[in-house]
């Protein structure tokens, strides 16, 4: 059975059964040779940008019928884009560019890519072989730029080796722990004649990612869950990328133990799952941070300790003992000294874990974890998710968030830039699948919603995207709305529009005496409205919808959700002064997170 | 801190020495001293790492450089199991008057000469860093006008070979 959401092993496979179309050898140019080896490996969209040494490959791109390429507006437009496409199908997303500033405006997206793990090939047209360590037109060392945010990178100046390089860039991006890989053309090598044959031969002595885990290992994993009386699972985007939702359903149920997800894991575990405590972290739901914070023990599934997460590291999650399953060896014990180390795909551990954990039920019976589930429901009942109204009669943007995601069509997706919108898009619409919820979490990347939602709507073009994005990230990669109308990828934004750059505003409001330095941004109700969103939508052939009062929240949200033959972009001007709550002050324990301004949670006497 | 030794095996391309040199830097590791050069495979390059470093980080260095696709292999040599040297060139100032003082440390050090002007000697020294610091220290007095060192390099004792394993990887490759 075809499986929706393909796994990076999957889709591995897959693109090596492409192989169905052998082709011995055969005389074509360096530029047919990439892209026939793209359509060898599976690729099925393009999202690019011509340039000079770039073009000998865009010509023959011109007469394949098995790629689609999406003419972008901004390399780095093109680069989320590839991601976004990948976050939503689980696919390598493939992103071209020219050689130089091109090839340099992808430096964000594969930063971008590298911290999330985004499985994403980048080809880049590189000057000619002769040019090369010149400073020629147009030449940047684009393989020494990315070196330290790339999974691989490679230069290629020899016409035969291209159909072998992008062979392995595509395994390597899609296998182990997925990230982004380089592959710099030199343009002597499109021009040159060589032989393009598929399949081909990997050559990597060097790359061999672990992911059978060891069963000593799942075993002790096993006998700390029957055990402990405070377990928390600590649900990372491992558990995405790997496809290991299903897997962990069933641990969470045998296991009865609590669960969090972190901010690139909303949607692994549905948002209604009775044992789901939300998202943890500087902007995580009371309950999930302090159970973590009480926890006896922690299972990371694919998750790295991130100091969004933990807060002050040494007053993390102090009485816990710590399993960390990952297939990334170098991130096991990294940040928090571990006590039980599992290296492994995360579907094989946990489908190991399972069976492990249900003999050591069978042997010692299931631990009593009813006091803790106790606590952690008072947390609940105490300190749900919530906002106040605003006072300067402008609308709440967690009630927009929080309608946004009850009137949406139930598989819709949502891409969020940086910045306070992101945080109450994660905490106020419900996740229920996994894979709808996509972000840039690690880098922090403003405007990476619109080029993303842009990608994620090529690679589900069935399901509604919407982007949550503020006025601050828009601004910094709108033009794409160019690309998504040209070429009928009708995406949605909702704007939360604040006026200004508003997480950095609501540090200023608490740490920096409300000193306001360069955060308005005059885009919102009462200001010059520079640029006009309305107006900007209009410009480029998309729906511009305002909405200023609580009343039109609704209708504005269901007409957007009509529209399906052109991008729609609703502007809902916000109050400046919401803040995201709860917060964890950076660089302070978790156990001093603050409910809301000044209310922190009196913990339980008994400890 | 302390000093380890570490041989990384590396598939021999352009580039893998920077990528090896960047991530030391990237992740904040203290590079002591480094060596390069070909195996007896023409596939496999070897490197030769010293670094500072506390435990803990150490096992941060060998996963953060295994997760590099062009190393193949890393392994750690102490030195009581392995053989450890550094080879030392030294220009050191031999008249006609300090010639014999100088050729006596030489001597003693079982060193050679292998430039004889009037003003100057070269001396060729290999040996463990702190054989080499003690000669250094010997020929100070006469006037050093020029060191050059290499970086150590290390191979484990007895019959076994760490590049045959890691030659089956690449050949299978």
């Amino acid at each position: 059975m075809a499986q929706p959401n393909p796994t990076p092993a999957q889709v591995a496979a897959r693109a090596n059964r492409a192989d169905a179309r052998r082709t011995p050898g055969e005389e074509v140019s360096g530029a047919e040779s990439i892209v026939r080896s793209l359509e060898s490996v599976g690729a099925e969209v393009v999202f690019g940008i011509p340039g000079g040494a770039i073009l000998p490959a865009y010509d023959p791109l011109m007469d394949s019928d098995r790629l689609r390429h999406v003419l972008v507006r901004h390399e780095q437009g093109g680069g989320h884009a590839a991601q976004g496409y990948a976050h939503a199908t689980g696919k390598v997303g493939v992103t071209m560019a020219t050689s130089g500033p091109g090839a340099t405006n992808l430096v964000t997206p594969l930063a971008d890519a590298h911290m999330d793990s985004v499985p994403m090939v980048a080809i880049t047209g590189q000057v000619a072989e002769s040019l090369i360590g010149t400073d020629g037109f147009q030449e940047a060392d684009i393989v020494g730029i990315t070196m330290p945010i790339t999974k691989h990178s490679y230069l290629v100046t020899d016409p035969d080796e291209i159909p072998r390089t992008v062979a392995e860039a595509f395994h390597i991006a899609s296998t182990g722990r997925p990230g982004p890989v380089l592959v710099d053309i030199a343009k002597s090598a499109m021009q040159a004649r060589t032989t393009f044959s598929w399949p081909q031969e990997l050559a990597l002595p060097g790359y061999h990612p672990v992911t059978k885990p060891h069963a000593k290992q799942v075993r002790e994993a096993a006998k700390l869950l029957a055990t402990a009386r405070r377990p928390v699972l600590y649900v990372g985007g491992g558990v995405i990328r790997s496809g290991a939702w299903q897997a962990l359903r069933r641990l969470v149920d045998v296991s009865g133990a609590a669960v969090v997800t972190t901010l690139t894991a909303r949607g692994a575990v549905p948002d209604s799952h009775p044992q789901h405590l939300g998202m943890p972290g500087m902007h995580g739901t009371v309950p999930a941070v302090a159970a973590l914070q009480k926890a006896d023990l922690v299972v990371a599934l694919g998750a790295r300790f991130d100091d969004r997460v933990t807060g002050k590291l040494s007053s993390f999650a102090p009485h816990a003992a710590v399993v960390q399953a990952d297939i990334d060896p170098a991130e096991i014990g990294k940040n928090r000294a571990v006590d039980v180390p599992i290296v492994g795909d995360l579907n094989e551990v946990i489908s190991d874990l399972v069976p492990a954990l249900e003999a050591e039920h069978e042997r010692s019976g299931k631990p009593d974890i009813e006091a803790w589930w106790h606590q952690l429901d008072t947390w609940r009942e105490t300190y749900p998710l919530g906002f106040t109204a605003t006072d300067d009669g402008h609308l709440a943007p967690q009630h927009v968030i929080s309608r946004l995601g009850e009137l949406a069509r139930p598989d819709s997706l949502y891409v969020a830039g940086v910045g306070q919108h992101q945080m109450w898009a994660a905490q106020f619409i419900r996740y229920e699948h996994p894979r709808t919820w996509l972000n840039s979490a690690g880098l922090g990347t403003m405007g990476f919603a619109v080029p993303a939602a842009m990608g994620a709507k090529v690679g589900q073009p069935d399901r509604d995207v919407w982007a949550i994005d503020g006025d601050g990230c828009f601004q910094m990669t709108n033009q794409e709305l160019a690309t998504c109308a040209l070429n009928e990828i009708p995406i949605k934004v909702a704007l939360i529009n604040n006026s200004s750059l508003g997480m950095v505003r609501q540090w200023q409001t608490l740490f920096y005496d409300q000193r306001y330095s360069n955060t308005d941004l005059h885009t919102g109700h009462g200001t010059k409205r520079i640029p006009d969103f309305v107006k900007l939508a209009d410009a480029y052939g998309c729906e511009g919808i305002r909405v200023e009062h609580e009343r039109d929240v609704d209708a504005a949200i269901k007409r957007a959700n009509e529209i399906d033959d052109r991008p729609v972009v609703v502007d809902f001007t916000v109050s400046r002064d919401a803040m995201v709550w709860p917060m964890v002050a950076a660089g302070v324990s978790n156990d001093d997170i603050q409910y809301a301004r000044g209310i922190s949670p009196a913990w339980d006497r008994e400890d | 801190m302390s000093r380890h030794t570490l041989s990384v095996l590396v598939e021999n391309k352009p580039g893998v020495l920077t990528r090896v040199s960047a991530l030391f830097a990237r992740r904040g590791f203290n590079i002591h001293s480094l060596a390069v050069g070909p195996t007896e495979h023409e596939e496999i390059s070897r490197i030769t790492v010293v670094v500072d470093v506390e435990e803990h980080p150490l096992e941060q260095v060998t996963k953060q450089l295994n997760k590099l696709v062009n190393v193949i292999k890393i392994v750690e040599l102490d030195a009581e199991t392995s053989v450890q040297r550094e080879l030392l060139l030294v220009k050191v100032r031999a008249d006609a008057t300090t010639r014999t003082g100088v050729l006596e440390v030489v001597e003693l050090f079982r060193a050679h000469v292998v430039d004889v002007v009037p003003e100057t000697v070269v001396v060729e020294a290999t040996g463990t860093a702190a054989k080499l610091s003690a000669l250094l220290a010997a020929l100070e007095p006469f006037g050093i006008r020029e060191i050059v060192k290499s970086g150590t390099l290390a191979v484990g004792r007895g019959p076994r070979s760490i590049t045959d394993r890691a030659l089956e990887r690449v050949r299978s490759a």
